[in-house]
């Protein structure tokens, strides 16, 4: 549905007197399309599974880790990308390791994530007050993605971890989502519950630390959020979710790509970010169309288990 | 409006350190600006100390973030509008409220979900403000002031403003603040008191909303959690007596906000960062006391008992 969208986008923005593929002999497009479809797809896949496990907060939290974490590698004069993935991963350890079976309580969570977030600011002031004068932008950059300023070979090496980060998702899939929807049952099975849940978190935070090189360390938990809670209104069925979910995390990049590519007064991450509202919005009036069938009572289960779990953990 | 050139005139001429408190202070507040900067970080301290007890009582944070993000684009809004960036961070940041009030919350077990739209809705407006800076090209390098905190360019009116906000806050609470406490502590039971505990969240939200507003304004939009959070945080885990802990916790987020003010001064890093750094450094100790203090209560036990069993026997 949302590819038919982003095919009529591209349609429309080549109508200015190109061809309707024009935008793919621009080589800046072309690598933020290879990119950016890698990250959607790792995005919607980890996305889901914090949905399901109601571990949302945490992945904002990461996500602000990667902009300190990348500006500390700036300010040290290192490359940015070193900084994200060893800032991310690491937090992400921290995360699973301090809080009880692999989920931390929120205020400890937000009090850390707060000052690495302060951290953060004394790295750019560093960097733009110690460095030449000419990366004034570098924090625009980290906070809000600049997926249309990435090299062929910063295209390439995302595009492949992304493709790595969705094959051990997937890897994982189905003991993930028995650990997640009844975690007692499923570490009496004999599920490694807790290494599972670390190999999660460390999962989300590289793909993080991909999505920041798209949309920004500040947007990032929309990539995660919004496609992840499309499918979890659409379909009860995990399997099936997990898959829409991925599926609507690649369809909104490319219409975001394609709107800000035909309008280029909007920043690309503006635009992604604005199809996968609108995707998660239009969810809403589908629900409210159907209030009462059938669809809803599948639904139920799988979320209240989820949610339920968190709740007794949280106490 | 704290632009960038503001700030560079500032780091460019820092003041020194001369050892000596009561000089050093009175050449700080030689400034009007350094003054307006307290009074205005002190009022926003207040409600955010107050407001954010209640806040980490009610497991709300989320949606308290939520909302200060929101405060991003409101000021962005405004600046590009052409009006004082502190109608923008009220304006948004109260509807923020009433949107997270209006999304049904039926109990924990719609966890995931809510904070799915919360997520969502956050990473949307933030991208929004990023559309507005980037259309009022004038911002771009007032962005991180926006996001980080700044104390410069607090004019007089935004003080008298702030007072209002946080006079009305502290009102409303003191009206509303014993059937709060009994709702959030236990929602059931305060519904089968007949408490009106729907319109109580609504309440709270709102004044949540209006409290977050003015911290965003010192310690720029991403960084409130350093004085709604950490401050209530730290309050709860040393004390659990509600008029006790909402007194410390917004001394704590006075104390703090002064600290990061003093310390910012002298320095050329933003505000928004020494703020947050205290609040955490006030947080860990918090948290730290109550397990040196069990630990310490278990060893005096672990000695007790022994002498007991041994008088016993005797």
């Amino acid at each position: 549905m949302s590819a038919g969208a982003a095919a009529a986008l591209l349609a429309a923005g080549a109508g200015t007197g190109h061809g309707p593929l024009a935008a793919f002999t621009h080589p800046f497009f072309l690598h933020a399309f290879l990119a950016g479809s890698a990250i959607a797809l790792a995005a919607g896949l980890t996305g889901y599974f914090l949905v399901l496990r109601a571990q949302m907060f945490t992945g904002d939290a990461l996500s602000h880790v990667a902009f300190t974490g990348a500006l500390a590698a700036l300010a040290g004069g290192y490359d940015l990308r070193l900084g994200l993935f060893a800032g991310t991963i690491a937090v992400a350890l921290l995360i699973g390791g301090l809080g009880r079976r692999g989920r931390a309580d929120d205020v400890a969570i937000g009090s850390v994530f707060a000052w690495i977030l302060g951290l953060g600011a004394f790295f750019l002031t560093l960097y733009t007050t110690s460095r030449s004068a000419g990366n004034g932008g570098a924090g625009v950059n980290v906070l809000f993605g600049s997926v249309f300023g990435l090299s062929g070979g910063q295209a390439l090496t995302a595009g492949l971890v992304a493709a790595g980060i969705c094959v051990a998702v997937l890897a994982i899939a189905r003991p993930l989502l028995f650990a997640s929807v009844d975690e007692a049952v499923a570490a009496a099975r004999g599920v490694p519950v807790r290494l599972l849940g670390l190999a999660f978190l460390v999962l989300v935070g590289a793909c993080a630390a991909e999505a920041t090189q798209a949309v920004g360390s500040l947007l990032l938990l929309g990539l995660l959020a919004a496609p992840a809670g499309a499918a979890v209104r659409l379909t009860g069925r995990p399997l099936r979710g997990l898959a829409l979910s991925a599926a609507l995390g690649l369809g909104e990049m490319w219409a975001g790509l394609a709107l800000s590519y035909a309008v280029p007064v909007l920043p690309p991450s503006f635009c992604i970010m604005a199809a996968a509202t609108a995707v998660y919005g239009l969810t809403y009036l589908k629900g409210r169309a159907r209030t009462g069938a059938r669809q809803t009572p599948p639904a139920r289960p799988a979320r209240r288990v989820g949610g339920s779990v968190t709740g007794g953990r949280s106490l | 409006m704290p632009t960038a050139d503001t700030f560079s005139l500032a780091a460019g001429a820092l003041p020194a350190w001369s050892w000596n408190p009561v000089a050093d202070l009175r050449a700080m507040w030689a400034y009007p600006f350094m003054v307006n900067a307290f009074r205005a970080g002190t009022l926003v301290a207040v409600a955010a100390g107050v407001m954010g007890w209640f806040m980490v009582l009610r497991r709300q944070s989320f949606a308290g973030h939520s909302i200060a993000t929101v405060g991003f684009p409101g000021a962005a809004c405004a600046a590009l509008v052409g009006v004082s960036a502190t109608y923008g961070y009220f304006a948004f940041c109260l509807a923020a409220a009433v949107v997270v009030a209006a999304v049904p919350r039926t109990g924990r077990a719609a966890g995931g979900h809510e904070s799915a739209v919360t997520g969502t809705v956050q990473a949307f407006l933030l991208a929004c403000g990023f559309l507005f800076t980037t259309l009022y090209k004038g911002l771009l390098g007032g962005v991180t002031s926006l996001l980080f905190g700044s104390f410069l360019g607090v004019t007089p009116g935004q003080v008298w403003l702030l007072l209002g906000v946080t006079a009305a806050v502290l009102l409303v609470l003191a009206a509303v603040g014993r059937p709060l406490l009994f709702a959030s502590v236990d929602p059931d039971v305060a519904r089968g008191r007949g408490l009106p505990v729907r319109l109580l969240s609504v309440v709270f939200l709102v004044l949540l909303g209006a409290a977050t507003a003015g911290a965003a304004q010192i310690t720029g939009t991403l960084l409130v959690f350093a004085l709604l959070v950490m401050p209530g945080a730290a309050a709860q885990a040393l004390t659990s007596r509600p008029s006790l802990g909402l007194a410390l916790s917004a001394l704590i987020a006075v104390a703090v906000t002064w600290a990061g003010l003093i310390v910012a001064y002298y320095s050329p890093y933003p505000v928004g960062f020494y703020v947050t750094t205290f609040a955490f450094g006030v947080y860990v100790l918090a948290r730290a006391v109550p397990y040196a203090r069990g630990r310490a209560g278990r060893r005096a036990r672990a000695g007790a008992e022994p002498a007991l069993a041994a008088g016993g026997a005797a």
